[in-house]
């Protein structure tokens, strides 16, 4: 090939990787994110003279330190998962369903209501069922609204989902106002405080046990829903190419309304197990932006339901360690915002070397780092 | 399938933690307990306190909070780096009841929270761990709780409202007296149309017209506790309406900064500050700042509870014993204001001044029962507490010997009237 080189070849080039073998994609996660790990602990010591290794030990203390702050942190993984897992089936089929939050928030109402209602009349058991019916109905309205209009109009889902949320927030403030708790108070307080009603029962004495259970049959059967069913592949194709779909054969419109259904619902349920699972309280901050953050999760699995289990507890637990540290070594929400955003640009970054690779000058392939 | 079994790992992974979690959960329950028999009979020394903070100490309201335990612990011997553990940034959601429930687990005997918002969730986590004591500063649920390990405290603000309002008075008189200003106009920056809001705007126009007896005040929300943008918006929507005096409440220094710049544009306007000094933001604006001491009412409640003491559900103290002051007098203050000052703080302490005295304001008829008026608009009777929004009066009258009692039926302002002569915009 030499006599054929005419002019100078660069540094670096860069070419897609044909294909990868998974323990070589996994070897580069895992390094990826130990350097994460060295270069936020330089941050940290250059800017703090701390020692990294106890500001880690404290961030792992935070989420893990008791059985407690364990359990805290398995049930708002359990949350932001459940969100997750809701977005994968419509970014799928890419449609960008920005509009979680509110969906989160519709379901949250719905169960908020309901346990305000009927907390002290019908027996838990009941009402929990009754709850989570509603909290998937509503979600899948405002699910359902903007995939229609996308279906029937192709209006922009971006916009509209994202637009959904603000009306969401709305409704959310008229609720607290509606009912707040000391009155004039502006706050709802916690729902049925002393008998706990449409609360979530403990179950194995465990109090979080039943947010677990649900989000990891979610989980599981979203997984096989969009792995192995016949829906599951339509939602794949429609995502590849609609025009490839509408050749196969597929109804894209009725695919879109149907994903979209599936997706506002779980969110929705999302809201239920936030309100009845976590807080017994409903304000506009119940979704807490997990909404939002549920998209990262989606994207960064590449909608593994599976992979987004370990990119949700990640997430949280940087969140959990991030209140330790500031607590421990008066590092505020800047400093813990700092390494969140090292630990995940490496993570990102690392897909980039999954998918490509760096070829140097001299004709010999450079490995991916 | 590979790749299944590497995600089934992960599934297995986060099941055995939960499992690991779940088998621990008695341990540390049942060493909880000695702890807290101890509590009472610990010396000072050994105590452990928790403190829950809705933002850190970058908000003027929880630095106060900050520095007053502090203060309150050097003053008792208590060493802040081993007994003390401060929690930032906790919001008024769930997250506040995890973390008043990890402090009780990591020993605390006493537990603060600063924020009004936090008080249902220390509610909850008191309700568990009935041998620590959770302090909610601001709230107002204690008294009706039915727990004795769950108390409420709160400053009597408004009396260092009045006296912040003496001092803008003053200044407002020198305008006039000079025909610099002929209207006297007054602006608020409010949080919340909450009656701790409305309590501390009254007081500081009632302080106002004890000098300018015509002093009218418009009042604009922000509908947030710290918000500098808002804050600052709202101090420029006022000004531009022609208030000469800005006061407020709400938490960062937004307000007195944007009358700083428009006081160097040329602007005849003045701040009254909440929380923090405002000097350092607005040296030629800021005339002073209605400050709480919230160390004396940390100190207060520690005493109490490492002695062993009954403390009431709710505490609120004043003036008389050091808890509520203004800050340093500006440059800008009108000449006479210091002696000004001392006479009202000396009629608040010997009680010949009422800052919420009914001869000194009047209100419209009530259209809901809640108070009643005479011929004149002065109240005669209104209700102490109407926690559940029934217009039924829960708790005793709040008018006695001619005066509105301000958070002594609880700790928490309730002085929500309407008082003639302000206007609420928003």
């Amino acid at each position: 090939m030499s006599s054929v080189k005419q002019h100078k070849e660069p540094l670096l080039r860069i070419a897609k990787r044909d294909g990868i073998s998974r323990s070589k994609a996994y070897a580069i996660r895992i390094v990826a994110v130990i350097l994460s790990l060295v270069i936020s602990g330089i941050f940290i010591f250059a800017v703090t003279k701390l020692n990294p290794i106890q500001v880690y030990e404290a961030m792992f203390n935070g989420a893990f330190g008791s059985s407690r702050r364990s359990w805290v942190t398995i049930r708002d993984t359990m949350t932001l998962l459940c969100i997750g897992v809701g977005l994968a089936p419509a970014f799928k089929m890419k449609f960008w369903n920005i509009g979680a939050e509110g969906q989160v928030l519709i379901g949250g109402i719905m169960t908020a209501g309901l346990m305000r209602a009927y907390g002290n009349s019908i027996p838990t058991p009941v009402l929990l069922v009754i709850m989570a019916a509603a909290s998937l109905l509503g979600g899948c309205v405002w699910g359902v609204i903007p995939a229609a209009f996308k279906a029937k109009w192709n209006t922009n889902e971006t916009l509209f989902t994202l637009m959904m949320n603000y009306v969401a927030i709305q409704l959310t403030s008229y609720c607290v106002a509606l009912w707040e708790n000391p009155f004039g108070s502006n706050t709802v307080g916690q729902i049925n405080q002393q008998t706990k009603g449409g609360w979530f029962p403990a179950l194995f004495g465990q109090t979080y046990a039943l947010n677990v259970i649900i989000v990891l049959a979610l989980t599981i059967g979203m997984f096989l829903y969009l792995k192995y069913s016949k829906q599951g592949y339509e939602i794949t194709v429609v995502g590849d190419s609609e025009n490839t779909a509408r050749y196969a054969g597929i109804n894209v419109k009725k695919v879109t309304i149907r994903t979209m259904a599936i997706s506002g619902a779980i969110c929705g349920l999302a809201g239920f197990i936030a309100v009845a699972g976590a807080s017994h309280t409903i304000s506009t901050s119940t979704a807490g932006g997990r909404g939002f953050t549920a998209i990262i999760v989606a994207w960064l699995a590449q909608f593994n339901t599976f992979v987004m289990v370990l990119i949700s507890l990640l997430l949280v637990f940087l969140q959990k360690g991030a209140i330790q540290i500031a607590s421990q070594f008066n590092l505020n929400d800047y400093a813990s915002n700092v390494i969140t955003g090292i630990i995940l640009f490496f993570i990102l970054g690392s897909e980039f070397f999954i998918n490509y690779r760096v070829i140097l000058r001299s004709g010999k392939e450079g490995e991916a780092k | 399938m590979k790749k299944f079994l590497a995600m089934l790992l992960a599934l297995v992974m986060v099941l055995s933690l939960a499992a690991c979690g779940g088998s621990k959960t008695e341990a540390p329950a049942e060493t909880e307990k000695p702890t807290e028999t101890e509590q009472t009979e610990e010396p000072a020394s050994d105590v452990k306190i928790g403190l829950i903070c809705v933002h850190d100490e970058n908000s003027g309201y929880d630095a106060a909070h900050i520095d007053g335990l502090k203060t309150a612990c050097e003053a008792l011997g208590i060493d802040v780096a081993s007994q003390v553990i401060m929690k930032y940034n906790i919001p008024e959601d769930e997250t506040c009841y995890d973390t008043a429930v990890d402090l009780a687990e990591e020993g605390c005997g006493i537990i603060f929270s600063d924020s009004y918002g936090h008080q249902s969730h220390m509610q909850q986590a008191a309700e568990e761990y009935p041998d620590v004591t959770f302090v909610a500063c601001t709230g107002d649920l204690a008294a009706g709780s039915g727990l004795d390990n769950y108390k409420n405290m709160f400053p009597y603000t408004y009396e260092s409202r009045y006296v912040s309002g003496v001092v803008a008075g003053m200044k407002l008189k020198e305008l006039m007296d000079a025909g610099t200003v002929t209207d006297p106009y007054v602006g608020y920056v409010g949080a919340f149309p909450y009656a701790e809001v409305v309590c501390g705007y009254t007081a500081f126009l009632l302080g106002i017209q004890s000098i300018v007896p015509e002093a009218h005040m418009d009042v604009q929300y922000t509908n947030s506790w710290y918000d500098p943008t808002a804050e600052g918006e709202a101090a420029n929507a006022l000004m531009s309406r022609g208030c000469v005096i800005i006061g407020q409440h709400a938490d960062s220094t937004g307000a007195p900064s944007a009358v700083q710049a428009a006081v160097d544009a040329g602007t005849v306007a003045y701040s009254v500050g909440y929380n923090i000094d405002m000097l350092s933001v607005a040296p030629t604006a800021a005339l002073t700042s209605a400050q709480n001491n919230w160390s004396v009412l940390y100190q207060h409640m520690l005493e109490k509870l490492i002695a062993g003491e009954e403390v009431p559900a709710d505490f609120a103290c004043g003036y008389a014993d050091g808890a509520v002051m203004i800050s340093t007098l500006g440059e800008s203050c009108a000449e006479g204001t210091q002696e000004a000052v001392d006479a009202a703080w000396a009629g608040i302490k010997d009680g010949s001044l009422k800052v919420f005295d009914t001869s000194k304001f009047t209100c419209q008829p009530s259209t809901d029962g809640s108070y009643e008026v005479d011929a004149d608009g002065h109240v005669t009777s209104a209700f102490g507490l109407d926690t559940n929004g029934d217009w039924v009066n829960d708790a005793g009258e709040a008018i006695e010997d001619g005066a509105f009692v301000e958070s002594v039926l609880r700790s928490a302002p309730y002085f929500a009237l309407r008082i003639d002569g302000i206007t609420e915009l928003n």
